[in-house]
């Protein structure tokens, strides 16, 4: 199992949970896992075969888009981080 | 016992002394001026660095660790300069020499000499914890007092910005913001206080980055950044910004005007407990679009106002970014580029994610295919 960083505004969809627990060999097996797990969170951030356009995965401080995308190796110790765009910012 | 006239003669029978044709000739030398720092202020011959006689021995070592190095050493006639190449062979140094006849023959014989710039009594002792570290020293303080900061927003993150720019002597700082100070921004946005509730941001914090250093140029744009306007605040030759908008469209259009003018851009973004800071320096790393090509939808993009943040979190964020604001401007440190920090206040951790360039980037990629400013308020709410 790895752990999954669960960012601020997506925390809702993981019942308020900071990090999760996943499995898979793969980003693709770990996010189709994460998605039977908790589907609120995992179709914020997966869906259709794809990772959503505005959400960034990293497997060990990796963008998985720079590396195999979908086929990017996955490990037990592996810390996966979802990060959205945070809007910003001080109101001003 | 010998005197002081035997003492200099058989120092300078024991070291190597050059003329000044002689010593042009040494390639890659390092010159160094052991004169008092009142003579040096009074002019010295280019390229020099500046260590006086009575720190020579415990500054040498930090200045110039290769032993190997060829040195040239000048004082005002070469007597100085020559006890000062005895004491360098002494420690190790095989390539010393002395400059005969000193800046005083140099000057006479047509050298070229340069005049420092020098900080005023009142800057040194107000930037004296500064110039104590060797890496921003005088050089690095004028190169602060020559810069020219811009802060996208006067609230959170800019607050400890502005404060600590402005504590840092840089030399003039614009801030853009059309807000006025309300009560619910003292929880956070420390520039701003009582006093100045209902007051443009702007002017608030002019006031207190006038009242912490007299001697920064503040220019003040009170209004939102725009496509409209964006133009004309960045053809005030701004040499980086530090982005602490709260909203999307702002942050896209930061990043296209940046990208095209390369200017490099501190990004800090906060929410709740959550911070991330990275630089984004055009075409040397990647830009926001290549970090995060699409903004989230509205529902996942809330702001500071809707969902809240821990008061104190814009002031380590925008501290961070203050941090590396100051190493841009000084030209010191790794700066953050194509790295992305992420600080999470509550567990006290911070995470740091590789950020590459894209090559397929619609603005700083191969072939941009943006290439004039868009609707960027269209853009944020597909």
């Amino acid at each position: 199992m790895s752990i999954v960083r669960v960012p601020p505004v997506l925390r809702a969809e993981a019942g308020g949970a900071r990090e999760v627990q996943a499995s898979g060999t793969t980003v693709r097996e770990l996010l189709e896992d994460l998605s039977d797990r908790l589907p609120a969170l995992g179709s914020r951030v997966y869906g259709e075969g794809t990772i959503q356009p505005f959400v960034n995965v990293y497997v060990d401080g990796e963008d998985v888009r720079t590396r195999d995308g979908l086929d990017t190796p996955v490990r037990d110790s592996s810390t996966i981080i979802l990060l959205p765009a945070m809007a910003g910012g001080s109101s001003w | 016992m010998s005197s002081y006239r035997e003492l200099l003669r058989a120092t300078k029978a024991g070291i190597s002394e050059v003329d000044a044709r002689e010593a042009a000739q040494l390639d890659g030398a390092v010159w160094i001026d052991v004169r008092e720092g009142d003579e040096w202020t009074e002019g010295h011959i280019p390229g020099a660095l500046h260590i006086p006689r009575g720190n020579l021995e415990s500054r040498i070592e930090t200045t110039v660790p290769d032993h190997a190095s060829t040195i040239v050493l000048y004082c005002a006639v070469g007597n100085r300069s020559a006890f000062a190449a005895k004491t360098l062979g002494d420690l190790g140094y095989d390539s010393v020499h002395s400059l005969v006849g000193g800046f005083t023959d140099w000057k006479r014989n047509g050298g070229e000499i340069t005049m420092p710039r020098t900080l005023s009594p009142e800057k040194r002792t107000r930037y004296s914890r500064h110039l104590l570290i060797p890496e921003i020293g005088e050089e690095g303080q004028f190169r602060l007092l020559d810069s020219r900061v811009l802060l996208i927003g006067a609230g959170g993150l800019g607050s400890p910005a502005s404060l600590y720019l402005a504590a840092a002597g840089i030399g003039t700082l614009g801030i853009v913001d059309a807000d006025i100070v309300d009560e619910t921004n003292l929880q956070r946005q420390i520039a701003h206080s009582l006093d100045t509730l209902g007051t443009p941001k702007v002017d608030s914090a002019k006031r207190a980055i006038e009242a912490l250093n007299p001697d920064v140029e503040v220019v003040t744009y009170r209004e939102r950044l725009t496509s409209e306007n964006i133009d004309r605040i960045l053809d005030d030759n701004w040499d980086l910004i530090v982005d602490g908008a709260d909203n999307f469209p702002t942050r896209y259009l930061v990043n296209d005007a940046s990208v095209w003018r390369g200017i490099p851009v501190v990004h800090g973004s906060i929410y709740r407990f959550e911070g991330q800071v990275t630089v984004f320096k055009p075409h040397e790393g990647p830009c926001y679009r290549c970090l995060f090509p699409e903004p989230p939808p509205p529902e996942l993009a809330p702001s500071c106002a809707e969902g809240g943040v821990l008061g104190v979190l814009p002031g380590i964020i925008g501290s961070l970014q203050t941090n590396e604001a100051i190493k841009l401007a000084a030209g010191i440190g790794e700066p953050l580029v194509g790295r992305l920090l992420l600080f999470d206040a509550l567990s006290t951790e911070f995470n740091e994610v590789r950020i590459e360039r894209r090559a397929d980037c619609p603005v700083c990629g191969d072939q941009p295919t943006i290439t004039e400013y868009i609707d960027y308020v269209e853009f944020c709410a597909r």
